[in-house]
Protein backbone atom coordinates (compact mmCIF):
# COMPACT_ATOMS: atom_id res chain seq x y z
CA UNK A 1 0.00 0.00 0.00
CA UNK A 2 1.06 3.48 -0.93
CA UNK A 3 0.51 6.52 1.51
CA UNK A 4 -2.32 7.36 -0.65
CA UNK A 5 -4.01 4.49 -0.60
CA UNK A 6 -3.77 4.77 3.06
CA UNK A 7 -5.08 7.94 3.26
CA UNK A 8 -8.39 7.19 0.83
CA UNK A 9 -9.04 3.90 3.42
CA UNK A 10 -8.63 5.72 6.45
CA UNK A 11 -11.48 8.66 4.47
CA UNK A 12 -13.43 5.12 3.59
CA UNK A 13 -13.42 4.29 7.17
CA UNK A 14 -13.69 7.46 8.56
CA UNK A 15 -17.70 7.19 6.67
CA UNK A 16 -18.39 4.12 7.38
CA UNK A 17 -18.15 4.78 11.13
CA UNK A 18 -19.93 7.78 11.39
CA UNK A 19 -22.49 6.30 9.32
CA UNK A 20 -22.78 3.32 11.12
CA UNK A 21 -22.96 5.41 14.25
CA UNK A 22 -20.19 2.45 15.86
CA UNK A 23 -20.88 2.28 19.70
CA UNK A 24 -17.32 2.47 20.24
CA UNK A 25 -16.31 5.61 18.11
CA UNK A 26 -19.08 7.10 19.27
CA UNK A 27 -17.94 6.37 22.86
CA UNK A 28 -14.71 8.04 22.46
CA UNK A 29 -15.90 10.76 20.33
CA UNK A 30 -18.03 11.27 23.32
CA UNK A 31 -15.37 11.41 25.81
CA UNK A 32 -13.29 13.85 23.43
CA UNK A 33 -16.27 16.02 23.78
CA UNK A 34 -17.14 15.77 27.42
CA UNK A 35 -13.43 15.79 28.65
CA UNK A 36 -12.61 18.87 26.41
CA UNK A 37 -15.79 20.78 26.77
CA UNK A 38 -15.94 20.70 30.46
CA UNK A 39 -12.40 21.87 30.49
CA UNK A 40 -13.17 24.48 27.99
CA UNK A 41 -15.81 25.78 29.96
CA UNK A 42 -14.49 25.83 33.13
CA UNK A 43 -11.46 27.72 32.22
CA UNK A 44 -13.68 30.27 30.16
CA UNK A 45 -15.16 30.82 33.56
CA UNK A 46 -11.51 30.96 34.95
CA UNK A 47 -10.09 32.71 32.49
CA UNK A 48 -12.57 35.77 30.97
CA UNK A 49 -12.93 36.98 34.77
CA UNK A 50 -9.02 37.12 35.20
CA UNK A 51 -8.51 38.85 32.16
CA UNK A 52 -10.70 41.77 32.91
CA UNK A 53 -9.18 42.01 36.55
CA UNK A 54 -6.12 42.34 34.70
CA UNK A 55 -7.39 44.82 32.58
CA UNK A 56 -9.11 46.70 35.17
CA UNK A 57 -8.09 46.73 38.59
CA UNK A 58 -4.66 47.52 40.08
CA UNK A 59 -3.09 45.18 42.38
CA UNK A 60 0.17 44.27 43.23
CA UNK A 61 2.20 41.11 41.14
CA UNK A 62 -0.26 42.01 37.98
CA UNK A 63 2.49 42.00 35.79
CA UNK A 64 3.65 39.08 37.43
CA UNK A 65 0.40 37.42 36.48
CA UNK A 66 0.21 38.77 32.87
CA UNK A 67 3.89 37.10 32.43
CA UNK A 68 2.58 33.80 34.19
CA UNK A 69 -0.66 34.05 31.66
CA UNK A 70 2.07 34.34 29.00
CA UNK A 71 4.25 31.51 29.63
CA UNK A 72 1.42 29.31 30.26
CA UNK A 73 0.38 29.54 26.91
CA UNK A 74 2.89 27.42 25.56
CA UNK A 75 2.99 25.27 28.62
CA UNK A 76 4.10 21.92 27.61
CA UNK A 77 1.11 18.96 27.42
CA UNK A 78 3.00 16.19 28.31
CA UNK A 79 4.86 18.07 31.51
CA UNK A 80 1.46 18.91 32.40
CA UNK A 81 0.44 15.33 32.29
CA UNK A 82 3.63 14.35 34.39
CA UNK A 83 2.92 16.96 37.01
CA UNK A 84 -0.71 15.94 37.56
CA UNK A 85 0.34 12.58 37.37
CA UNK A 86 2.79 12.39 40.18
CA UNK A 87 0.15 14.31 42.38
CA UNK A 88 -2.45 12.28 41.82
CA UNK A 89 -1.05 8.67 41.88
CA UNK A 90 -1.74 7.15 44.79
CA UNK A 91 1.73 7.36 46.42
CA UNK A 92 1.32 11.53 45.97
CA UNK A 93 0.13 14.15 47.67
CA UNK A 94 -3.13 14.75 46.50
CA UNK A 95 -3.74 10.64 46.14
CA UNK A 96 -6.58 10.45 48.46
CA UNK A 97 -8.73 12.32 45.88
CA UNK A 98 -8.39 8.91 43.90
CA UNK A 99 -8.82 10.60 40.92
CA UNK A 100 -6.00 9.12 38.84
CA UNK A 101 -7.05 7.16 35.41
CA UNK A 102 -10.37 9.16 35.22
CA UNK A 103 -11.75 11.49 33.17
CA UNK A 104 -12.08 14.39 36.21
CA UNK A 105 -8.32 13.93 36.40
CA UNK A 106 -7.93 14.68 32.26
CA UNK A 107 -10.50 17.61 32.90
CA UNK A 108 -8.44 18.43 35.28
CA UNK A 109 -4.64 18.40 32.46
CA UNK A 110 -6.33 20.19 29.80
CA UNK A 111 -8.33 23.02 32.49
CA UNK A 112 -4.52 23.91 33.17
CA UNK A 113 -3.32 23.52 29.37
CA UNK A 114 -6.60 25.58 28.40
CA UNK A 115 -6.95 28.69 31.01
CA UNK A 116 -3.57 30.81 30.07
CA UNK A 117 -4.69 30.02 26.51
CA UNK A 118 -8.15 31.97 26.85
CA UNK A 119 -6.91 34.35 29.47
CA UNK A 120 -4.22 35.87 26.97
CA UNK A 121 -6.42 35.74 23.94
CA UNK A 122 -9.04 37.61 25.78
CA UNK A 123 -6.76 39.93 27.25
CA UNK A 124 -5.55 40.81 23.85
CA UNK A 125 -8.81 41.32 23.01
CA UNK A 126 -9.51 43.27 25.65
CA UNK A 127 -6.29 45.42 25.12
CA UNK A 128 -7.26 45.94 21.75
CA UNK A 129 -10.62 47.97 22.48
CA UNK A 130 -9.48 51.75 21.79
CA UNK A 131 -9.34 53.82 24.55
CA UNK A 132 -11.69 56.62 23.23
CA UNK A 133 -14.25 54.09 23.42
CA UNK A 134 -13.77 53.37 27.03
CA UNK A 135 -13.47 57.54 27.62
CA UNK A 136 -16.49 58.12 25.91
CA UNK A 137 -18.41 56.16 28.25
CA UNK A 138 -17.24 57.85 31.20
CA UNK A 139 -17.39 61.18 29.80
CA UNK A 140 -21.43 60.36 28.92
CA UNK A 141 -21.47 59.64 32.97
CA UNK A 142 -20.82 55.88 32.87
CA UNK A 143 -19.42 53.98 35.72
CA UNK A 144 -16.48 51.17 35.76
CA UNK A 145 -19.91 48.84 35.19
CA UNK A 146 -20.62 50.18 32.06
CA UNK A 147 -17.02 50.46 30.85
CA UNK A 148 -16.63 46.69 31.57
CA UNK A 149 -20.00 46.08 29.48
CA UNK A 150 -18.81 48.01 26.49
CA UNK A 151 -15.46 46.37 26.40
CA UNK A 152 -17.12 42.95 26.52
CA UNK A 153 -19.37 44.05 23.64
CA UNK A 154 -16.32 45.45 21.60
CA UNK A 155 -13.95 42.75 22.71
CA UNK A 156 -17.03 39.81 21.51
CA UNK A 157 -15.23 38.23 19.11
CA UNK A 158 -12.12 37.84 20.54
CA UNK A 159 -13.07 36.15 23.34
CA UNK A 160 -15.35 33.86 21.24
CA UNK A 161 -11.92 33.16 19.28
CA UNK A 162 -10.44 32.81 22.90
CA UNK A 163 -12.37 30.10 24.03
CA UNK A 164 -12.47 28.32 20.28
CA UNK A 165 -8.87 28.42 20.32
CA UNK A 166 -8.65 26.93 24.24
CA UNK A 167 -11.52 24.18 22.83
CA UNK A 168 -9.44 23.80 19.88
CA UNK A 169 -6.29 23.07 22.14
CA UNK A 170 -8.10 20.70 24.18
CA UNK A 171 -9.44 18.57 21.80
CA UNK A 172 -5.92 17.84 19.52
CA UNK A 173 -4.64 17.20 22.79
CA UNK A 174 -2.95 14.32 23.93
CA UNK A 175 0.40 14.10 25.46
CA UNK A 176 -1.49 14.65 29.00
CA UNK A 177 -4.56 13.09 28.84
CA UNK A 178 -3.27 9.82 27.81
CA UNK A 179 -0.55 9.90 30.60
CA UNK A 180 -2.92 10.89 33.65
CA UNK A 181 -5.94 9.18 31.76
CA UNK A 182 -4.47 6.27 31.36
CA UNK A 183 -6.50 5.64 27.01
CA UNK A 184 -8.37 3.18 29.16
CA UNK A 185 -10.94 1.38 27.15
CA UNK A 186 -13.56 -1.72 28.47
CA UNK A 187 -12.68 -5.53 27.87
CA UNK A 188 -13.76 -6.05 23.60
CA UNK A 189 -12.11 -2.90 22.95
CA UNK A 190 -8.79 -2.83 24.53
CA UNK A 191 -7.13 -3.39 21.17
CA UNK A 192 -8.85 -0.76 18.88
CA UNK A 193 -12.68 -1.06 17.68
CA UNK A 194 -15.01 -3.35 19.32
CA UNK A 195 -17.97 -3.76 21.62
CA UNK A 196 -16.44 -2.35 24.26
CA UNK A 197 -16.70 1.27 25.08
CA UNK A 198 -14.07 4.05 26.00
CA UNK A 199 -13.56 5.13 29.81
CA UNK A 200 -10.64 7.84 29.32
CA UNK A 201 -9.93 6.57 25.49
CA UNK A 202 -10.54 10.09 23.54
CA UNK A 203 -10.14 10.48 19.92
CA UNK A 204 -6.61 11.07 19.96
CA UNK A 205 -5.12 8.86 22.44
CA UNK A 206 -6.84 6.03 20.42
CA UNK A 207 -5.50 8.07 17.45
CA UNK A 208 -1.63 7.26 19.41
CA UNK A 209 -2.63 3.70 20.61
CA UNK A 210 -3.83 2.68 16.39
CA UNK A 211 -0.42 4.15 15.37
CA UNK A 212 1.43 2.67 17.68
CA UNK A 213 -0.03 -0.91 15.94
CA UNK A 214 0.76 0.77 12.78
CA UNK A 215 -3.25 0.51 12.13
CA UNK A 216 -2.93 3.18 9.69
CA UNK A 217 -6.17 3.54 8.24
CA UNK A 218 -7.77 3.78 11.58
CA UNK A 219 -5.92 5.76 13.06
CA UNK A 220 -6.30 8.28 9.92
CA UNK A 221 -10.15 7.82 10.17
CA UNK A 222 -10.54 8.77 13.99
CA UNK A 223 -8.14 11.58 12.68
CA UNK A 224 -11.10 12.70 10.10
CA UNK A 225 -13.42 12.62 12.80
CA UNK A 226 -11.66 14.35 15.48
CA UNK A 227 -11.24 17.42 12.73
CA UNK A 228 -14.36 16.91 11.28
CA UNK A 229 -15.59 17.75 15.16
CA UNK A 230 -13.50 20.47 15.69
CA UNK A 231 -14.74 21.90 12.26
CA UNK A 232 -18.43 21.91 13.09
CA UNK A 233 -17.41 23.50 16.18
CA UNK A 234 -16.34 26.43 14.58
CA UNK A 235 -19.07 26.16 11.98
CA UNK A 236 -20.97 26.51 15.00
CA UNK A 237 -19.31 29.30 16.32
CA UNK A 238 -19.68 31.24 13.06
CA UNK A 239 -23.35 30.65 13.43
CA UNK A 240 -23.59 31.97 16.31
CA UNK A 241 -21.78 35.35 15.63
CA UNK A 242 -24.23 35.89 12.99
CA UNK A 243 -23.47 37.61 10.04
CA UNK A 244 -21.87 40.43 11.09
CA UNK B 1 -28.07 44.70 39.58
CA UNK B 2 -26.07 42.09 38.77
CA UNK B 3 -28.96 40.44 36.78
CA UNK B 4 -28.90 43.53 34.76
CA UNK B 5 -25.11 43.02 34.07
CA UNK B 6 -25.41 39.20 33.18
CA UNK B 7 -28.51 40.17 31.34
CA UNK B 8 -26.29 42.79 29.28
CA UNK B 9 -23.54 40.21 29.09
CA UNK B 10 -26.46 37.73 27.21
CA UNK B 11 -27.30 40.19 24.98
CA UNK B 12 -24.20 41.46 23.90
CA UNK B 13 -23.04 38.68 23.26
CA UNK B 14 -25.47 36.35 21.45
CA UNK B 15 -26.20 40.12 19.43
CA UNK B 16 -29.77 40.31 20.41
CA UNK B 17 -31.98 42.99 19.49
CA UNK B 18 -35.43 43.59 18.90
CA UNK B 19 -35.67 42.73 14.75
CA UNK B 20 -33.57 39.66 15.59
CA UNK B 21 -35.25 37.65 18.01
CA UNK B 22 -36.71 35.34 15.56
CA UNK B 23 -33.14 34.04 14.33
CA UNK B 24 -32.25 33.57 17.62
CA UNK B 25 -35.27 31.44 18.75
CA UNK B 26 -34.22 28.97 16.30
CA UNK B 27 -30.74 29.54 16.79
CA UNK B 28 -31.60 28.53 20.33
CA UNK B 29 -33.52 25.57 19.45
CA UNK B 30 -31.30 24.31 17.40
CA UNK B 31 -28.39 24.60 20.04
CA UNK B 32 -30.57 22.49 22.37
CA UNK B 33 -31.15 19.98 20.22
CA UNK B 34 -27.27 19.85 19.75
CA UNK B 35 -26.19 19.68 23.47
CA UNK B 36 -29.23 17.11 24.39
CA UNK B 37 -28.14 15.16 21.57
CA UNK B 38 -24.29 15.59 22.77
CA UNK B 39 -25.63 14.93 26.50
CA UNK B 40 -27.61 11.81 25.71
CA UNK B 41 -24.34 10.25 23.64
CA UNK B 42 -22.22 11.44 26.27
CA UNK B 43 -24.46 10.33 29.26
CA UNK B 44 -25.16 6.72 27.37
CA UNK B 45 -21.03 5.81 27.67
CA UNK B 46 -19.97 5.02 31.05
CA UNK B 47 -22.80 2.49 32.40
CA UNK B 48 -24.77 1.55 28.41
CA UNK B 49 -27.25 -0.76 28.61
CA UNK B 50 -30.77 -1.01 30.46
CA UNK B 51 -30.78 -4.47 31.72
CA UNK B 52 -28.01 -3.13 34.32
CA UNK B 53 -30.44 -1.07 35.20
CA UNK B 54 -33.94 -3.08 35.52
CA UNK B 55 -32.12 -5.82 37.03
CA UNK B 56 -30.95 -5.07 40.75
CA UNK B 57 -27.55 -6.81 40.49
CA UNK B 58 -24.69 -4.59 42.49
CA UNK B 59 -22.53 -2.32 40.04
CA UNK B 60 -19.52 -4.47 39.15
CA UNK B 61 -16.24 -3.75 40.92
CA UNK B 62 -13.78 -2.32 38.90
CA UNK B 63 -9.97 -3.87 38.99
CA UNK B 64 -7.26 -1.95 37.27
CA UNK B 65 -4.58 -3.88 35.29
CA UNK B 66 -1.61 -1.93 33.83
CA UNK B 67 0.40 -4.53 31.24
CA UNK B 68 2.57 -4.29 28.47
CA UNK B 69 1.52 -3.69 24.65
CA UNK B 70 1.96 -6.91 22.92
CA UNK B 71 -0.71 -8.64 25.33
CA UNK B 72 -3.25 -5.61 24.78
CA UNK B 73 -2.57 -4.90 21.32
CA UNK B 74 -2.53 -8.76 19.71
CA UNK B 75 -5.80 -9.06 21.46
CA UNK B 76 -5.61 -11.61 23.57
CA UNK B 77 -6.72 -9.27 26.57
CA UNK B 78 -10.18 -8.71 25.13
CA UNK B 79 -11.01 -12.45 24.79
CA UNK B 80 -9.62 -13.35 28.17
CA UNK B 81 -10.31 -10.38 30.57
CA UNK B 82 -14.23 -11.22 29.01
CA UNK B 83 -14.65 -14.31 30.82
CA UNK B 84 -13.32 -13.36 34.14
CA UNK B 85 -15.91 -10.07 33.82
CA UNK B 86 -18.66 -12.31 33.05
CA UNK B 87 -18.45 -14.71 35.88
CA UNK B 88 -17.37 -12.52 38.59
CA UNK B 89 -19.74 -9.42 37.75
CA UNK B 90 -16.32 -7.16 37.46
CA UNK B 91 -15.23 -3.91 34.96
CA UNK B 92 -11.11 -4.52 34.61
CA UNK B 93 -9.66 -1.38 33.15
CA UNK B 94 -6.85 -2.33 31.56
CA UNK B 95 -4.32 0.47 30.86
CA UNK B 96 -1.24 -0.83 28.39
CA UNK B 97 1.83 0.87 28.41
CA UNK B 98 4.44 -1.53 28.39
CA UNK B 99 6.50 -3.17 31.30
CA UNK B 100 8.57 -0.61 32.58
CA UNK B 101 5.89 1.74 33.16
CA UNK B 102 2.99 -0.89 34.41
CA UNK B 103 5.30 -1.90 37.11
CA UNK B 104 5.85 1.49 38.08
CA UNK B 105 2.06 2.16 37.65
CA UNK B 106 1.74 -0.09 40.66
CA UNK B 107 4.41 0.56 42.61
CA UNK B 108 3.09 4.19 42.75
CA UNK B 109 -0.58 2.83 43.84
CA UNK B 110 -2.40 3.56 40.53
CA UNK B 111 -3.44 -0.25 39.51
CA UNK B 112 -4.16 -3.28 41.17
CA UNK B 113 -2.31 -5.77 39.29
CA UNK B 114 0.05 -5.81 36.38
CA UNK B 115 0.59 -8.02 34.01
CA UNK B 116 4.24 -7.87 32.48
CA UNK B 117 7.43 -9.97 30.94
CA UNK B 118 10.70 -8.85 32.66
CA UNK B 119 11.90 -10.83 35.22
CA UNK B 120 14.93 -8.98 36.37
CA UNK B 121 12.49 -6.36 36.71
CA UNK B 122 9.98 -8.36 38.36
CA UNK B 123 12.09 -9.65 40.82
CA UNK B 124 13.31 -6.23 42.26
CA UNK B 125 9.95 -5.08 42.33
CA UNK B 126 8.34 -7.75 44.65
CA UNK B 127 12.07 -7.55 46.71
CA UNK B 128 11.83 -3.87 47.64
CA UNK B 129 8.01 -4.66 49.00
CA UNK B 130 5.69 -3.58 45.95
CA UNK B 131 4.40 -7.01 44.60
CA UNK B 132 3.08 -9.45 46.04
CA UNK B 133 1.91 -13.19 44.60
CA UNK B 134 3.29 -12.86 41.82
CA UNK B 135 2.80 -15.85 39.48
CA UNK B 136 3.71 -17.34 36.31
CA UNK B 137 1.20 -17.41 33.77
CA UNK B 138 2.15 -17.78 30.22
CA UNK B 139 5.09 -17.56 28.07
CA UNK B 140 6.45 -17.14 24.30
CA UNK B 141 10.11 -16.68 22.63
CA UNK B 142 11.06 -13.42 21.15
CA UNK B 143 12.06 -14.11 17.58
CA UNK B 144 14.84 -11.88 15.67
CA UNK B 145 13.54 -10.55 12.52
CA UNK B 146 15.08 -8.58 9.66
CA UNK B 147 14.86 -8.94 5.20
CA UNK B 148 14.38 -12.17 3.98
CA UNK B 149 17.65 -11.72 2.21
CA UNK B 150 19.04 -11.60 6.02
CA UNK B 151 22.01 -9.72 5.27
CA UNK B 152 24.23 -10.75 8.03
CA UNK B 153 23.81 -14.40 7.66
CA UNK B 154 21.82 -15.15 11.25
CA UNK B 155 20.25 -18.01 9.88
CA UNK B 156 23.02 -20.07 10.73
CA UNK B 157 23.69 -18.39 13.99
CA UNK B 158 24.74 -20.60 17.29
CA UNK B 159 22.35 -18.38 19.32
CA UNK B 160 20.78 -15.21 19.90
CA UNK B 161 24.24 -13.69 21.53
CA UNK B 162 25.88 -15.13 17.78
CA UNK B 163 23.33 -14.04 15.91
CA UNK B 164 23.41 -10.36 17.80
CA UNK B 165 27.56 -10.82 16.86
CA UNK B 166 26.83 -11.25 13.09
CA UNK B 167 24.38 -8.55 12.76
CA UNK B 168 27.07 -5.79 14.96
CA UNK B 169 30.35 -7.45 12.62
CA UNK B 170 28.43 -6.51 9.68
CA UNK B 171 27.12 -3.21 11.14
CA UNK B 172 23.92 -4.36 9.41
CA UNK B 173 20.48 -2.04 10.30
CA UNK B 174 19.24 -2.85 14.06
CA UNK B 175 16.65 -0.89 15.57
CA UNK B 176 16.33 -0.81 19.06
CA UNK B 177 12.79 -0.41 20.89
CA UNK B 178 15.01 1.58 23.13
CA UNK B 179 12.37 2.11 26.20
CA UNK B 180 11.62 0.56 29.48
CA UNK B 181 10.17 -2.35 28.00
CA UNK B 182 10.43 -6.00 28.75
CA UNK B 183 11.81 -6.28 24.71
CA UNK B 184 14.17 -3.66 24.96
CA UNK B 185 15.50 -5.61 28.68
CA UNK B 186 16.08 -8.35 26.86
CA UNK B 187 17.76 -6.50 23.74
CA UNK B 188 20.16 -5.51 26.02
CA UNK B 189 20.75 -8.67 27.65
CA UNK B 190 21.58 -10.54 24.52
CA UNK B 191 24.14 -7.63 23.83
CA UNK B 192 25.79 -8.16 26.92
CA UNK B 193 26.15 -11.56 26.72
CA UNK B 194 27.87 -11.15 22.95
CA UNK B 195 30.09 -8.75 25.02
CA UNK B 196 28.94 -5.98 22.59
CA UNK B 197 27.92 -2.34 23.28
CA UNK B 198 25.74 -1.19 20.19
CA UNK B 199 26.73 2.30 18.69
CA UNK B 200 27.21 3.85 15.75
CA UNK B 201 24.73 4.88 12.71
CA UNK B 202 23.96 0.70 11.81
CA UNK B 203 22.18 1.22 15.82
CA UNK B 204 18.73 3.20 15.95
CA UNK B 205 17.10 3.53 19.27
CA UNK B 206 13.46 4.72 18.24
CA UNK B 207 11.48 4.72 22.01
CA UNK B 208 8.50 3.65 20.36
CA UNK B 209 5.91 0.60 20.79
CA UNK B 210 7.19 -2.46 19.33
CA UNK B 211 4.69 -1.95 16.44
CA UNK B 212 6.27 1.11 15.18
CA UNK B 213 9.43 -0.08 15.70
CA UNK B 214 8.86 -3.27 13.45
CA UNK B 215 7.50 -0.51 10.92
CA UNK B 216 10.81 1.46 11.51
CA UNK B 217 12.65 -1.83 11.06
CA UNK B 218 10.63 -2.66 7.74
CA UNK B 219 11.49 0.75 6.13
CA UNK B 220 15.03 0.88 7.28
CA UNK B 221 15.33 -2.70 6.12
CA UNK B 222 17.04 -3.57 9.34
CA UNK B 223 16.71 -6.28 11.91
CA UNK B 224 14.91 -6.20 15.37
CA UNK B 225 14.08 -7.88 18.30
CA UNK B 226 10.57 -8.66 18.64
CA UNK B 227 7.67 -10.14 20.71
CA UNK B 228 6.31 -13.51 18.43
CA UNK B 229 3.08 -12.00 19.73
CA UNK B 230 3.18 -8.79 18.23
CA UNK B 231 5.30 -9.71 15.31
CA UNK B 232 2.48 -12.56 14.12
CA UNK B 233 -0.43 -10.07 14.70
CA UNK B 234 1.95 -7.37 12.45
CA UNK B 235 2.80 -9.95 9.59
CA UNK B 236 0.51 -9.18 6.69
CA UNK B 237 2.02 -5.30 7.13
CA UNK B 238 5.47 -5.62 7.17
CA UNK B 239 8.41 -7.84 4.56
CA UNK B 240 10.43 -8.77 7.43
CA UNK B 241 10.69 -12.50 8.35
CA UNK B 242 11.50 -14.31 11.29
CA UNK B 243 15.47 -15.50 11.07
CA UNK B 244 16.04 -16.87 14.55
CA UNK B 245 14.18 -18.40 16.84
CA UNK B 246 15.79 -21.40 18.20
CA UNK B 247 17.23 -20.23 21.48
CA UNK B 248 15.69 -20.96 24.64
CA UNK B 249 17.93 -19.74 27.06
CA UNK B 250 17.92 -16.04 25.64
CA UNK B 251 14.60 -15.32 23.68
CA UNK B 252 12.49 -17.32 26.22
CA UNK B 253 9.84 -14.63 26.78
CA UNK B 254 8.11 -15.32 30.45
CA UNK B 255 4.97 -13.47 31.68
CA UNK B 256 3.92 -13.52 35.26
CA UNK B 257 0.87 -11.51 36.96
CA UNK B 258 1.15 -9.77 40.39
CA UNK B 259 -0.78 -8.04 43.11
CA UNK B 260 0.54 -4.77 44.18
CA UNK B 261 0.67 -5.12 47.76
CA UNK B 262 -1.88 -3.97 49.48
CA UNK B 263 0.46 -3.36 52.59
CA UNK B 264 1.77 -0.52 50.61
CA UNK B 265 -1.75 0.89 49.43
CA UNK B 266 -4.29 0.18 51.53
CA UNK B 267 -6.99 1.08 48.59
CA UNK B 268 -6.15 -1.66 45.92
CA UNK B 269 -8.42 -3.99 45.33
CA UNK B 270 -5.90 -6.80 46.50
CA UNK B 271 -9.23 -9.92 47.07
CA UNK B 272 -9.91 -9.50 43.31
CA UNK B 273 -6.51 -8.90 41.82
CA UNK B 274 -5.62 -12.53 43.82
CA UNK B 275 -8.91 -13.60 42.30
CA UNK B 276 -7.67 -12.06 38.66
CA UNK B 277 -4.48 -14.16 39.31
CA UNK B 278 -6.20 -17.36 40.29
CA UNK B 279 -8.29 -17.10 37.02
CA UNK B 280 -5.18 -16.69 34.49
CA UNK B 281 -4.03 -20.36 35.85
CA UNK B 282 -7.02 -21.70 35.59
CA UNK B 283 -7.77 -24.37 33.29
CA UNK B 284 -10.25 -22.17 31.83
CA UNK B 285 -8.10 -19.16 31.13
CA UNK B 286 -5.00 -21.65 30.11
CA UNK B 287 -7.09 -22.91 27.40
CA UNK B 288 -7.93 -19.55 26.09
CA UNK B 289 -4.21 -18.42 26.33
CA UNK B 290 -3.65 -21.87 24.39
CA UNK B 291 -6.23 -21.37 21.37
CA UNK B 292 -5.42 -17.54 21.15
CA UNK B 293 -4.69 -16.83 17.49
CA UNK B 294 -4.87 -19.90 16.16
CA UNK B 295 -7.92 -18.55 14.28
CA UNK B 296 -6.51 -15.74 13.13
CA UNK B 297 -2.33 -15.60 12.88
CA UNK B 298 -2.38 -19.64 12.64
CA UNK B 299 -0.45 -20.23 15.24
CA UNK B 300 -0.56 -19.53 18.71
CA UNK B 301 0.63 -16.64 20.35
CA UNK B 302 1.52 -17.20 23.59
CA UNK B 303 2.20 -20.83 25.78
CA UNK B 304 0.23 -21.53 28.74
CA UNK B 305 2.72 -22.27 31.71
CA UNK B 306 0.84 -24.56 33.46
CA UNK B 307 -0.48 -27.10 30.48
CA UNK B 308 3.46 -26.67 29.59
CA UNK B 309 4.46 -28.09 33.49
CA UNK B 310 2.27 -30.98 33.04
CA UNK B 311 3.89 -31.88 29.93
Amino acid sequence: MNGAEFLYGGAVKAFELIINLDPYVMSITGVSIKVSGTATILAALTAIPLAFALSFLNFRGKQGLITLVNTGMGLPPVFVGLFIYVMLVPAGPLGFLKMILTQEAMILAQYILVTPIIAGISLAAIKAVPGPIIETVYTLGGREKDAVITTLKEAKFGIITAILAGLGRALAEVGAILIVGGNIAETGSIAGIGEGLSRTRTLTTAIVSETSKWDISTALALGIILISLNLSVNLLANFFRGRD
Amino acid sequence: MISGIFETFINNVLCLNEHKVENILTKIIFFSILISLIAGCVQNTPSGDLTSMTKTAPPPQELVLATTTSTCDTGLLDVLNKKFEETNNVKILTVCEGTGKAIATGELGAADVVMVHAVQAELIAVANGSFINRTYMMYNYFVIIGPENDPAGIKTAKNASDAFSKIAARQSQFISRGDESGTYKMEKSIWKAANITPAGTWYQSVGKGMGETIVTANIKEGYTLSDRGTYLSMKDKTDLRILFEADQTYLFNPYHVMAVNPAKFQNVKYDLAIRYINYTTSQQAQDIIRDFGRDKYGEALFTPAIINERR
